[in-house]
């Protein structure tokens, strides 16, 4: 074994592994060596397994850390989308570190990998609430992804922060919804096609990949065109796999069903399926006048990646955009963008914001002011907290329900543009309030934590 | 309080706009346009909030205004609140539509020619009709035609009507169909007159000549569909074909090697931009194809040299092992290129050939076409014309006697395996015009390749052909009935009851080197 000297610095880290495997005792300088050996070691360490932050520094603190945990796919199909919210989750983990913590505590954030495989979702779930016992839980995407881990949460009391847009019919105790719920993004996008404004559309072509987040939206659209007294006729619906790449026949039957005027798309293609079918749509000579296709699955994150060339002129509808013109979001989309550059994530300033993003972003900080006016980080008294807590978000302030777990928002649509970013063409007049259960499909059922336990009949 | 500001403001606008008025119209102003008062009030009245002055504004502004007058109209449209909005909307795209028109850009001028027909109004037929005349455009002269048509049917005198309704049956066109069938239900009522019984049978007449002239588009479109799924799946499959049919390599990093060739093309795009000037960059995609064919040949002659080679004879092995490499391929895909990566088709790929009536022939799936037909020729010219073609098929067939005849086997072993994935190289750069470049491309088609293959017959090219022109046909004949969902589901039950009947495919080896 080598002495260590201080001229061996440089070494350091090397030199503390192999005197901590002598593991001899010896002089108390040699001691306070091996130890700060050991917060170096342990410093790289989490440095390799990535992003960690200053975690290992943060022992010096007076107080633990809080831990939460990020349950977002870095590897497999769903990567392309998730590593986005990570991100922005460990940014906004930044920004509260940066100004104290929270109740004078640092974050902690544990960061796993579910790999877009949902059985290792509710494995990586239950690691993080029984192991790692985080505090609180920022994921999931898919709503196949969300219901694996939703009994994980439910049966050991965990809190789940979910913010993508989703089909609604849900109404968990443990999860806080920050994403759209249909009668927040489907619903008035249609009422907006039907609007002198947006057209005046009178013939509807719902169009999806065949996963429950389409079918259940499709399902509560085609009742609310039924109930707006569109005939049956004039509502087409189909759906296509995953991964699906031949739009030719569908793009034949839609311009047979919109030739005469009137028609328009309601997209909720996921996806790589997209970009075949916008461009087979303008191969065949369909114009955004002719037929709009307004797509719930289609955001900035999404639109950077492709050709935006048969895409400007359509629509969109979502809760926020990169676009919106607030101090706050040109803030915070100047800050992200500056987060990425500086931690090195591909693509660094040329990445964009979007709405499951800023969803994500907010939640966050909603679960810091709940535990900063709970006192607590006690799941029973942050979900008490967080009822009715509001927020300026990037895209303006945002509302958490009293009582049903999900989030008052503004609804916006947006038409493509050529950068790929949207031009915002209608808002709506305040927030919008979320519905779980479509008052068009499930009339008699609400979703109350308050007065009831949770879904309940309404009289 | 909005509308005193707005009007205000409009105030303003107009007395700046009417000094840009005078300047730009010169000469036509002393003629042609009314007093400037009269669109100056028109303009006020736009936001007076009196909806009756507000429509009267609205036409006068569509008599006589042009385009002269959309920078304003754009102003007040930002500043004013919703009704305003909706009541400039339709006025600006009729003056924008207008303008188009006269677009040196053949697909504008259709377009505007499209939108100004759906608005309806009588206004605008002088502007069509002058239009008309001087239009070289075949399909352009159809779409104005088509609106001329429309609007009169529309319009009160039955007469017209009529007339337009005959037309419009001439004109097969499709965008009448739902029009034409209000009419039929006008008179289906007992208490119809005879005017509108008369309207009823020349509507009658109108819709059978359409639908009759949609089924045989239809047909056709479907066949068009069916060769063009086709061309897809044989460009896909060719590559497979040689190295699993020719060699027995199950290869199922296959898919990968087309993602490889989908990122040459995008690398090669990159260059273009990067270091080319603008004007060839529509060449970059006849320059990415001998790249990508190139590259990923390259990478097959690695792959070969280290995988494969060790393993020639264990098909189970080779599966295991290339699965491998294909899952290796991806994420390095994902962790070099990220997802920021789109493959732009240059402008002479897209947009499409309308051929006739309602039916368009994208020009991206036309060049696929060729470009799988003349993959085939080399193939079968390489294959069946060339002394290197003669040892690969020597070798292929006994390899023990090829051996003792002098050819070199192991050579001749890379060189047919870099040629099967130089195809699939070429395949990736196709497959970019149609869908988009990801690390995940490559498991989207490698299933329907290996069915491909497995149909028509392992080890017979001539049995990939026509399995895929049959797969990709069925294909295209099953979806519109079934759906995309149940179309493919069906596909793939119809495939394994084949298999079943005939388990070495279309095709098979005869003669003793046939085993199985």
């Amino acid at each position: 074994m080598k002495p260590i000297n201080e001229s061996d610095k440089t070494d350091l880290v090397k030199e503390a592994v192999e005197t901590t495997m002598a593991a001899e005792p010896g002089s108390s300088r040699r001691e306070f060596l091996t130890q700060s050996g050991r917060v170096v070691a342990g410093a790289g360490v989490a440095a390799l397994l990535g992003n960690l932050g200053g975690w290992a520094l943060s022992y010096a603190a007076d107080k633990e850390p809080i831990k939460i945990g990020i349950l977002h796919s870095l590897s497999g199909t769903m990567a392309i989308s998730e590593v986005s919210l990570k991100d922005v989750v460990l940014m906004a983990v930044e920004e509260i570190n940066a100004k104290g913590g929270v109740m004078g505590r640092k974050i902690q954030p544990v960061v796993v990998d579910p790999a877009s495989n949902w059985d290792l979702f509710a494995e990586k779930a239950k690691q993080l609430l029984l192991v790692d016992k985080v505090a609180v839980v920022f994921g999931c995407w898919t709503s196949v992804s969300r219901k694996s881990v939703l009994p994980v949460f439910e049966k050991n009391n965990g809190l789940l922060f979910y913010p993508v847009q989703y089909e609604g019919e849900e109404c968990s105790h443990n999860v806080f919804y920050t994403g759209a719920a249909v009668n927040q993004q489907a619903v008035p996008a249609v009422e907006y096609l039907m609007s002198k404004e947006g057209g005046g559309h009178k013939k509807f072509y719902l169009l999806g990949t065949d996963y429950v987040y389409p079918r259940t939206t499709n399902k509560i659209l085609r009742a609310m065109l039924l109930a707006k007294k569109v005939p049956a006729a004039n509502i087409a619906e189909e759906y296509t796999p995953f991964h699906h790449q031949d739009y030719q026949t569908i793009v034949g039957k839609i311009k047979k069903f919109s030739a005469g005027g009137g028609g328009c798309v309601l997209s909720t293609i996921n996806g790589d399926s997209n970009v075949p079918f916008y461009k087979e749509f303008a191969n065949q000579g369909l114009r955004a006048e002719d037929a709009p296709i307004m797509a719930f699955s289609v955001a900035e994150d999404e639109l950077r990646g492709m050709d935006t060339t048969a895409l400007v002129g359509h629509l969109a509808a979502w809760n926020y955009y990169q676009s919106v013109d607030t101090p706050q979001n040109k803030k915070f989309v100047a800050d992200f963008k500056a987060y990425c550059k500086k931690s090195n994530l591909p693509d660094g300033e040329r990445r964009v914001t979007d709405d499951p993003i800023e969803a994500a972003y907010f939640g966050v900080h909603i679960w810091k002011q709940a535990v900063e006016k709970a006192g607590s980080i006690e799941v029973d008294k942050v979900r008490k907290a967080v009822y009715g807590s509001e927020f300026l978000a990037p895209g303006g302030k945002i509302k958490m329900d009293e009582a049903n777990h999900h989030t008052n928002k503004p609804v916006l649509i947006g038409e493509i543009l050529k950068d790929g970013q949207f031009k915002i063409v209608s808002r709506s007049k305040g927030l919008v309030k979320p519905e779980p259960w479509s008052e068009y499909t499930s009339p008699d059922k609400g979703c109350d934590w308050i007065k009831h336990q949770g879904t309940y009949q309404k009289k | 309080m909005k509308v005193v500001l707005s009007i205000m403001l409009l105030g303003a606008v107009s007395l700046l706009g009417a000094g840009q008025v005078i300047a730009t119209e010169g000469p036509r102003a002393s003629t042609a346009a009314p007093p400037l008062s009269l669109i100056d009030r028109a303009l006020a009245d736009l936001s007076s909030g009196d909806q009756a002055r507000q429509d009267a504004a609205v036409n006068v502004l569509i008599e006589r205004g042009d385009s002269s007058l959309l920078p304003k109209l754009e102003e007040i449209r930002d500043g004013a609140d919703r009704s305003v909005r909706l009541a400039i909307k339709p006025l600006i795209d009729l003056l924008k539509n207008r303008t188009n028109l006269a677009s040196p850009d053949a697909d504008r001028r259709r377009s505007a020619a499209a939108d100004l027909g759906s608005s309806g109004k009588p206004v605008v037929m002088p502007w069509l009709e002058a239009a008309l005349s001087g239009e070289p455009n075949r399909w352009v002269r159809y779409t104005i035609e088509e609106s001329l048509a429309l609007i009169r049917l529309a319009s009160d005198n039955p007469d017209e009507k009529i007339n337009a309704a005959a037309k419009l049956g001439e004109l097969r066109s499709q965008n009448a169909v739902p029009a034409l069938k209000e009419l039929l239900q006008q008179a289906g009522g007992t208490d119809a007159t005879d005017q509108q019984k008369a309207l009823a049978n020349a509507a009658r007449a109108a819709i059978e000549r359409i639908d009759i002239w949609a089924s045989w588009a239809n047909a056709f479109e479907t066949i068009f569909r069916g060769i063009s799924l086709s061309s897809i799946l044989l460009i896909m499959s060719l590559g497979l074909a040689i190295v699993f049919g020719l060699m027995g390599v199950i290869n199922m990093a296959h898919g990968e090697l087309m993602m490889i060739g989908a990122y040459a093309t995008f690398v090669t795009q990159e260059c273009f931009k990067a270091y080319l000037p603008a004007g060839l960059f529509d060449y970059y995609f006849l320059a990415a194809m001998p790249i990508a064919f190139c590259i990923v040949a390259l990478c097959g002659l690695i792959l070969e040299a280290t995988v494969i080679r060790f393993l020639y004879g264990r098909p189970l092995e080779t599966m295991l092992a290339t699965w491998g490499v294909s899952l290796v391929l991806i994420q390095a895909a994902r962790v070099y290129f990220g997802d920021l990566t789109s493959v732009v088709a240059p402008s002479w790929l897209s947009g499409g050939a309308q051929v006739m009536v309602g039916v368009y022939l994208p020009y991206n799936r036309l060049f696929i076409i060729v470009l799988s037909i003349l993959c085939v020729a080399g193939i079968y010219f390489l294959l069946f014309r060339t002394g290197v073609g003669l040892r690969v098929r020597a070798v292929m067939q006994n390899r023990d006697m090829s051996s003792c005849l002098g050819i070199p086997t192991r050579k001749v072993d890379a060189y047919t395996f870099a040629f099967g994935s130089g195809l699939a190289g070429l395949a990736g750069c196709a497959l970019t015009l149609i869908g988009n470049v990801e690390p995940g491309l490559g498991q989207n088609y490698i299933v329907d390749s290996f069915m491909v293959v497995v149909t028509g017959g392992v080890g017979k090219l001539m049995g990939t052909i026509v399995a895929s022109l049959g797969i990709g046909g069925l294909n295209k004949f099953l979806e519109p009935s079934f759906g995309a969902v149940y179309g493919k589901v069906l596909i793939l039950v119809l495939v394994i009851l084949f298999l079943q009947r005939r388990p070495s495919g279309l095709f098979t080896i005869k003669g003793r080197h046939a085993d199985a």
